[in-house]
């Protein structure tokens, strides 16, 4: 064995207490579904977990019907002090059975035990925590005193972190005092159930969370029921483009959190270990399956060679493998189409004449893999360089002039994050305030918090998750002149509005 | 066959222990009968000093702690205080002579106040703090951060809930507290410091002192290692001295307030007791 040889160490999956077949949480109870079932399998091992159901129009009309019976007679009834406490009662049972949740997110995602145990379950109750606290100060956020909710949140959510997108989307709805109907992505239902389970532990009131599974169609169906009042999408630019369509002339209130194509800039005077570590964990984090990882890195020139040829040297200690592996730093791809999109870009990117490279590695014969890959060479013209790849690949490109590095930064549709890497505060904070991104880090990278708002600008969507815009995203303001809206606090600072205008070309397709 | 109960020792709560009056004195704390219910321990000058000591030296590992951190330890005290809801009634009601309704109704208030304080943790600096669009290529931002070391003499007609809604807003932002409990309803204080000790609540965050307080106040207002000072039940003291001594190191002070709802929970008492730091950094020109 050398030193970067471990014994195998994977993690028990002996605590999980699964169910061959799942039905829809409606009202409180999982119902039986009128759609077909669908199998969901571990990613990495190709075999079935157990069975999802589909949820049909009926099945969605139901769930609806169920949150606005609970919106009515129950939750929006409650003080936000009793709210609050449901909330705070889910962030502790989520954290008691934290272990639990991360060995199911694992297996049926495919991400590293590592990542799902110490960062998505820990962020899961961070967010049920913090918003919680939001419950019962709404005079603060952001709305003038007494906002009102909005009613029933229809929500969507991806498959890259299906727990956690759960919470980001849940937490701040029902603090706000909305009911919601939540539908999982297809491939990654399973943590949502359990989650179902755990409100049924946390003994929430019937309706008020309600989950349907199924594939695009219920999702669908869902965001344009008529009796939706708020509609929360995570997922595909593609998707949150036809979302956007079919709402408009509608009241409904939208947030959109779509794809990115994010640029790390690192210039010459980075504290360069850091920032190997860094421009590692922006893109090969969750299998670079994250729609803010730092795709495409741009090096300043005179330290390209030295930033690839560490990188290089870096990616070859990655270890891919097991998901439930304790030492597994690259897990499997959540799925055969998602393996076939990232394939069928990197293709193109040699046929563009990029120079592709990947570390030798011993990928498993069955369930998808993807061995981390770097392109050098890259032109800002080449598809790798604009189409969000969504898979454990980096494009790298190179600039001169911190000018030209925002230039290129800001060359693309999206706008969702961006990275810095420089030693000098005075420059990072320029650049920072020159990128077009919503989410801007500096000399560090995928960092994410309850506390601190996320999302993006042009077609990286609208809205924001976290922190106060996210809980105004969930609330409206008192009518105006009502005595509602006097000032029952000192005023706070304003919010920025949210919604950022957007361009309506449709110039590509994009997983998120 | 009847239980013969064992009757609990009332003590001091300083540095995370239960020491006794470095006094040796004591006083007997009565029911509205005028029955006896026990002796709490009679703080002096010296555990007075101690306190402040155990509290300074708490400071930076309790505001040095994430907010995140904080507000679960808060929050946890508001689970352990839950979990003894009935110990709190009973000896309310012995205190006070009010009927276990009112009582329970004091306690969960007391309870629902402490975790809407606990929230504040993580979310104060978002509403008191901001940007600032200076006129020229500066990052600036405001931000609160605690003051230290907080002294707060409690109001004097609750027993827990007036204790609570003065105590728990400093211990929001980081400060450190050294507390007087209500002289004529010591007991539950010293209960509840038996929940800070089983809360994960560092020894030193707060420390609680029974006794006279117009005999230890002074010591507090004018101790040069104190802060702020927070006079809310000192309504019946000499209160304008307390806050003359406290000018001496120019204290913050909070006045006394009156009536049963002294102390109601705002977020003001949260900021009292905050400085506002404002940071400049320079832009450079692309």
């Amino acid at each position: 064995m050398t030193f970067l040889e471990y014994a195998p160490a994977p993690e028990s999956t002996g605590l999980l207490n699964l169910k061959d077949s799942y039905g829809l949480f409606i009202d409180g109870e999982f119902v039986e579904a009128r759609g077909e079932s669908f199998a969901t399998i571990s990613p990495a091992t190709e075999k079935t977990i157990a069975l999802i159901s589909t949820a049909s129009d009926e099945d969605v009309d139901a769930a609806v019907a169920a949150a606005r019976r609970a919106y009515d007679s129950t939750w929006s009834r409650l003080s936000g002090r009793d709210r609050g406490k449901y909330l705070f009662r889910i962030a502790r049972l989520v954290q008691e059975r934290a272990r639990e949740l991360a060995v199911a997110e694992s297996l049926d995602n495919g991400k590293p035990i590592k990542e799902s145990r110490d960062f998505d379950i820990p962020t899961v109750a961070a967010w049920f925590f913090y918003y919680a606290g939001w419950a019962d100060k709404l005079d603060h956020a952001g709305l003038g005193a007494n906002p009102s909710s909005l009613g029933v949140a229809a929500q969507v959510i991806p498959w890259n972190f299906p727990l956690m997108m759960l919470a980001w989307k849940v937490a701040p709805a029902l603090a706000a005092g909305n009911t919601v109907v939540l539908k999982p992505a297809e491939t990654t239902s399973l943590t949502a159930l359990l989650f179902a389970e755990i409100l049924q532990q946390a003994d929430l009131p019937a309706g008020v969370v309600n989950i349907v599974t199924g594939a695009g169609a219920t999702g669908r169906t869902l965001v344009n029921h008529p009796d939706v009042n708020k509609v929360a999408f995570t997922g595909s630019t593609a998707v949150g483009r036809e979302i956007a369509r079919s709402l408009a002339g509608t009241s409904k209130k939208i947030t959109l959190e779509l794809g990115g194509k994010a640029a790390n800039i690192v210039f010459d005077d980075a504290p360069i270990d850091q920032a190997i570590e860094g421009i590692v964990n922006g893109i090969f984090f969750n299998q670079g399956q994250v729609c803010c990882a730092g795709s495409r890195l741009l090096v300043q020139e005179n330290i390209h060679d030295e930033v690839v040829a560490r990188l290089k040297e870096r990616l070859s200690t990655l270890r891919v493998g097991d998901p439930l592996d304790k030492n597994t730093d690259v897990g499997a791809i959540n799925s055969a189409a998602q393996l076939a999109r990232v394939t069928e870009l990197t293709a193109a990117g040699e046929a563009e004449g990029a120079v592709r490279w990947s570390p030798s590695c011993d990928l498993p014969s069955e369930g998808f893999w993807f061995a981390p890959t770097i392109f050098t060479n890259v032109q800002a013209s080449h598809r790798i360089a604009r189409d969000e790849i969504f898979g454990p690949v980096l494009s790298v490109l190179s600039f001169r002039t911190p000018a030209e590095a925002i230039a290129k930064a800001n060359n693309t549709p999206y706008g969702l994050s961006a990275g810095i890497w420089s030693d000098k505060g005075s420059r990072v904070l320029a650049v920072a305030d020159k990128l077009r991104a919503g989410v801007v880090w500096a000399n560090t990278f995928n960092k994410f918090d309850p506390a601190s708002p996320f999302g993006g600008y042009k077609e990286s969507g609208y809205g924001r998750e976290g922190g106060r815009p996210g809980l105004a995203a969930y609330l409206k303001p008192a009518p105006l002149g009502s005595s509602a809206a006097a000032p029952a606090t000192p005023a706070a600072p304003a919010t920025p509005a949210v919604t950022a205008p957007r361009s309506t070309s449709a110039r590509k397709k994009a997983a998120k | 066959m009847s239980h013969l109960a064992v009757q609990k020792t009332y003590k001091l709560y300083i540095g995370g222990a239960f020491p006794r009056s470095e006094s040796g004195y004591t006083t007997e704390v009565l029911s509205a009968s005028g029955t006896f219910l026990a002796n709490a321990a009679k703080a002096s000058r010296k555990d007075a000093r101690d306190a402040v000591v155990a509290a300074r030296s708490a400071v930076s590992k309790w505001s040095g702690a994430t907010a995140y951190n904080r507000g679960q330890v808060l929050y946890r005290i508001a689970e352990v205080l839950e979990g003894r809801r009935a110990q709190f009634v009973a000896e309310i009601v012995a205190s006070e002579n009010v009927s276990a309704a009112a009582a329970g109704t004091q306690v969960d208030e007391a309870i629902d106040r402490w975790v809407w304080y606990a929230g504040w943790c993580d979310k104060y600096t978002q509403v008191s703090g901001n940007a600032n669009p200076v006129a020229g290529p500066y990052f600036n931002i405001s931000v609160p951060e605690p003051t230290g070391v907080v002294a707060v003499v409690a109001p004097q007609d609750s027993s827990l809930l007036g204790f609570v809604s003065a105590l728990a807003p400093a211990l929001v932002s980081g400060n450190t507290v050294v507390i007087l409990a209500s002289e004529r309803f010591p007991l539950s204080a010293i209960s509840f410091a038996e929940v800070l000790a089983t809360s994960d609540v560092p020894g030193g965050v707060v420390n609680i002192l029974t006794g006279s307080a117009r005999d230890v106040a002074p010591w507090l207002a004018s101790h040069a290692d104190v802060n702020a000072l927070d006079l809310v039940g000192a309504n019946a003291l000499d209160w304008i001295s307390l806050e003359i001594a406290a000018a001496d190191t120019l204290k913050r002070v909070l006045p006394p307030e009156s009536g049963s709802d002294a102390a109601a929970p705002a977020l003001a008492r949260i900021q009292a007791f905050t400085e506002t730091k404002t940071v400049w950094h320079t832009k450079s020109l692309i």
